[in-house]
C-alpha cells in the first residue's frame, strides 16, 4: 500500500531526478532501508569512527541517534562519544576548528547533517567507493565522483587501494536497461586488499550512506509511523462525508 | 443589508443580534446565501484555497515560535524545528507543502473562473480582487522561500532581486533599498521576515475578505454562465439556486477529505516532491560566495521565469533583461484586464465557439510547457520553444476582443443544466 503510493506520487511528478547534482558520472543505485536497525548502528558506527575526526553531524544529537537507532546510552557513551566536552544529549559535533581545517585541507570539511538531502543517497554512496590512486594530488588519492576533492581515503585501510585503469569520464560502463545496474566492468580496480572484500566493503559504505539518510531526516521514523493512521483517518472521514452530503442532496435535481 | 431583520429576539442569540448582526450574516453568507445548484469539480477549488490559507496562518504562527530570522541562524533554526521541537518536522513539512498546495488550489480556482467566463460582467471585480490576491500570494511565497535560508533561498532571491536592476535609471539603486544592503544579507532576511508573517497575511487576509464580499454581492456564477436570478419562486428565492450552507459545505467537506488525503500522503512520504517543492541545494546553507551549477524558482513561479529568460534580444536600445522583466510582468497584468478583453456575449465555454476553446487550450498547454521549461537549464532549442509559448500566451488576451467578438456562440440554456 505504502509503496503503491509512492509510485503514485512520482508517477504525478515527470521530473523528479532534476534537483541532483554531479554531472553525468554514473551513479549505483542505494536503495535506504531505515527499519534495518543492524544496518544503522553498523553505519553510526562506521561515521563516528571514521568520518567524525573532520566531519561534524551538528544538527543531530547522540541521544536522538541513540534512541532511534535502539542503542543503550552506555554504549553510546563508552563507543561513540570520544570527546571529553560532549555529553550524551549533544549535538555529533567535532573539536576540530573550522578556520584550522580550511588550512589543511583547502575548504573546511562540511557538516555531513543533511548532506544525503544534498547530494542524495546514491551520490555518497558512489562516492565513498570511487577514490582511487593520484600521485598528482595532495592526499595521493582523487575521486572518479568528485574530481580533484581535497578529503583523504579515510576509509582506505578498509577497502584497500584502488587504481583507475581507464577515465571514467569516457568509459561508458555497460548498464543493464531493465535494472539501471552496471554490468560491465567498472574503469576502478582494488590493486592491493584492505581489511574488507569487495562485497563487505559495499555493505559498509551501504550502512554508513543508510545512517547518512536517517540522520538527514530523523524525523521519516515517525512520519512513516504515523502516516498510515492519519490516512486511514482521512478515508473514514471521505467515507461518513460522502454519505452524508448524498442524503442532504437526496431531494435536489 | 442587515437592516432590522432578526432584531428583538429572545435569548443569547437574540441579545447578540440586537447589538452585532451575526444571524443576518450567517444567513447572508451561508444559510440563505443561494448557490447555483450545478457546481462542479471545478468549484472545490475556492473552499480548499480558504483551508490552504488557514493552514498556512496556524503553522506559520508555530513555525515563528521556534524560527530564527538572522543571517546567523536561520538556518540551524530550521533544522531545530525539523528535529528538535515535538512535531516540528510536521509544521514545517505542513507549511512548505502548503505554499505549492496555495499555488495548485489557486491556479485551479483560476482556470475555472477562465473557462467559465466567472470574470465577466457583473463579476470584474471578484476577479480584480483574486488577481490581487494572487499578486499578494507571489510576494507571500517569494518572501517565505528566503526564510530558510538555504542556497536555492538566497540565489533564487539575488536572481529576482536582481531582476529590479534592469529598470533603466533607478534601477540598481532601487534594487539596493529593496535589499537594504549591497547584496542579499540578514538585513534582507530580516525584513523578509517581517513581510512574510505580518505585512503580507494582513493583506491577504483583507482581499479574501473583499473577494468573499464581492462574489456575495453579486451571486456566483456556474458552468453554464447563465443568471440564477433570472428565475426566482414566489418567496424571491432562485429556482436553480441552493443554500451554500448545508449544501455547499456538506459537499466541500468531501473535497477536503480528498484533498487532505493527497495533501498528507506527500507530507508523510514526499515532503520535497523531488526536488520541487523543497529543492535539494536548500539543505546547504546560503553561501554569498558559491553560486549553485543551476538556479530555479520553485515550480509555481517557473512559467514567469521561463517567459523572462525567453526574451533573449535587445529592442530600442534597451537590453534583453529589460525586456525580459516587462514580458513576466505583462505576463501577470495582463491577467487583470481579462474581464475587458472578453467581448463575448456569452460567459461559459460550454456555448462559446470553437475558436475559443481552441485558444483557452492552447493557453493552459502553453503554460504548462513555460512552467517545465522554467525548471530546466536553457538550452537553444528550449529558449525557442519557450519563446513561442510566451507568444501563445499573449496571443490568448491580445487576440481575444477579436476571436470573441466574431465567433457564433451557441443558445445558453435560461435554466442550468446540471
Amino acid at each position: 500500500m505504502k509503496k503503491q503510493l509512492i509510485a503514485l506520487i512520482l508517477a504525478l511528478v515527470p521530473f523528479t531526478a532534476l534537483a541532483a547534482g554531479g554531472g553525468n558520472v554514473h551513479l549505483d543505485k542505494m536503495e535506504p532501508d531505515l527499519y534495518d536497525k543492524a544496518s544503522l548502528q553498523n553505519g553510526a558506527k562506521l561515521f563516528v569512527n571514521y568520518c567524525m575526526g573532520c566531519h561534524s553531524a551538528q544538527f543531530q544529537r547522540f541521544a536522538r541517534t541513540a534512541e532511534d537507532l535502539g542503542i543503550p546510552q552506555d554504549v553510546i557513551e563508552e563507543n561513540l562519544i570520544f570527546s571529553s566536552s560532549l555529553k550524551y544529549n549533544d549535538q555529533m559535533r567535532i573539536a576540530m576548528q573550522k578556520e584550522d581545517a580550511a588550512v589543511w585541507f583547502g575548504a573546511a570539511p562540511p557538516d555531513l547533517s543533511l548532506e544525503t538531502r544534498l547530494r542524495g543517497a546514491d551520490w555518497v554512496y558512489t562516492y565513498l567507493r570511487s577514490f582511487y590512486a593520484d600521485d598528482s594530488r595532495p592526499w595521493g588519492v582523487n575521486n572518479a565522483v568528485f574530481p580533484d576533492v581535497g578529503m583523504p581515503n579515510v576509509l582506505a585501510p578498509l577497502q584497500g587501494i584502488q587504481e583507475k585503469v581507464c577515465d571514467p569520464n569516457h568509459h561508458v560502463a555497460e548498464v543493464d536497461p531493465l535494472t539501471g545496474k552496471q554490468v560491465g566492468e567498472s574503469c576502478l580496480k582494488i590493486t592491493k586488499e584492505g581489511a574488507m572484500s569487495k562485497a563487505e566493503f559495499d555493505k559498509a559504505v551501504y550502512d554508513l550512506t543508510n545512517f547518512m539518510v536517517y540522520a538527514g531526516e530523523p524525523s521519516k521514523l515517525e512520519s512513516n509511523r504515523i502516516a498510515p493512521w492519519v490516512l486511514g483517518f482521512i478515508v473514514i472521514l471521505f467515507f461518513f462525508a460522502y454519505l452524508l452530503k448524498k442524503e442532504y442532496w437526496r431531494d435536489i435535481h | 443589508m442587515a437592516g432590522n431583520r432578526n432584531k428583538g429576539n429572545p435569548g443569547l442569540m437574540g441579545w447578540i443580534d440586537d447589538r452585532f448582526p451575526a444571524t443576518a450574516m450567517w444567513e447572508d453568507h451561508l444559510s440563505k446565501y443561494y448557490a447555483p445548484k450545478n457546481f462542479n469539480f471545478w468549484y472545490f477549488f475556492g473552499s480548499l484555497a480558504l483551508l490552504v490559507l488557514v493552514n498556512q496562518i496556524l503553522t506559520g504562527i508555530w513555525l515563528t515560535m521556534s524560527f530564527n530570522p538572522s543571517a546567523e541562524g536561520a538556518f540551524a533554526s530550521v533544522e531545530y524545528i525539523m528535529r528538535d521541537v515535538e512535531y516540528g518536522w510536521l509544521l514545517r513539512y505542513m507549511h512548505s507543502t502548503g505554499a505549492s498546495a496555495f499555488f495548485v488550489v489557486v491556479y485551479l480556482h483560476m482556470f475555472r473562473g477562465m473557462m467559465y467566463g466567472s470574470y465577466k460582467a457583473p463579476r470584474e471585480l471578484i476577479w480584480i480582487f483574486g488577481m490581487a490576491i494572487y499578486l499578494a500570494l507571489m510576494a507571500e511565497a517569494f518572501m517565505g522561500y528566503l526564510l530558510p535560508w538555504g542556497q536555492m533561498s538566497y540565489w533564487g532571491a539575488q536572481v529576482i532581486i536582481s531582476l529590479f536592476t534592469a529598470i533603466p535609471g533607478i534601477g540598481p539603486d532601487l534594487a539596493q533599498w529593496v535589499r537594504g544592503d549591497f547584496l542579499i544579507s540578514g538585513i534582507t532576511l530580516n525584513r523578509f521576515f517581517a513581510l512574510h508573517v505580518i505585512a503580507l497575511p494582513i493583506v491577504l487576509l483583507a482581499l479574501v475578505v473583499l473577494h468573499i464580499i464581492a462574489l456575495h454581492e453579486v451571486g456566483s456564477n456556474n458552468p453554464d454562465g447563465n443568471d440564477i436570478k433570472k428565475h426566482k419562486d414566489e418567496n424571491g428565492i432562485p429556482l436553480d439556486g441552493i443554500p451554500f450552507h448545508p449544501y455547499y459545505t456538506l459537499k466541500d467537506i468531501v473535497g477536503v477529505a480528498v484533498f487532505l488525503f493527497v495533501f498528507c500522503a506527500i507530507i508523510f512520504y514526499a515532503p520535497t516532491m523531488g526536488g520541487y517543492f523543497i529543492e535539494a541545494p536548500n539543505f546547504e546553507p546560503a553561501n554569498p560566495l558559491k553560486t549553485p551549477d543551476h538556479i530555479a524558482p520553485v515550480w509555481y513561479f517557473t512559467p514567469f521565469y521561463a517567459m523572462l529568460r525567453a526574451i533573449t534580444f535587445p529592442m530600442f536600445g534597451l537590453d534583453a533583461k529589460f525586456w525580459g522583466v516587462v514580458v513576466m510582468g505583462a505576463a501577470i497584468a495582463i491577467l487583470f484586464v481579462l474581464p475587458w478583453l472578453d467581448k463575448s456575449p456569452v460567459r461559459s465555454m460550454r456555448y462559446k465557439g470553437w475558436i475559443s476553446k481552441i485558444f483557452l487550450v492552447l493557453f493552459a498547454i502553453s503554460f504548462i510547457i513555460l512552467g517545465v521549461l522554467g525548471a530546466l537549464p536553457s538550452t537553444p532549442g528550449r529558449t525557442a520553444l519557450a519563446q513561442l509559448c510566451t507568444a501563445i500566451y499573449f496571443a490568448y488576451f491580445i487576440l481575444m476582443p477579436w476571436y470573441t467578438k466574431f465567433e457564433s456562440t451557441k443558445p445558453v440554456p435560461e435554466r442550468v443544466t446540471g
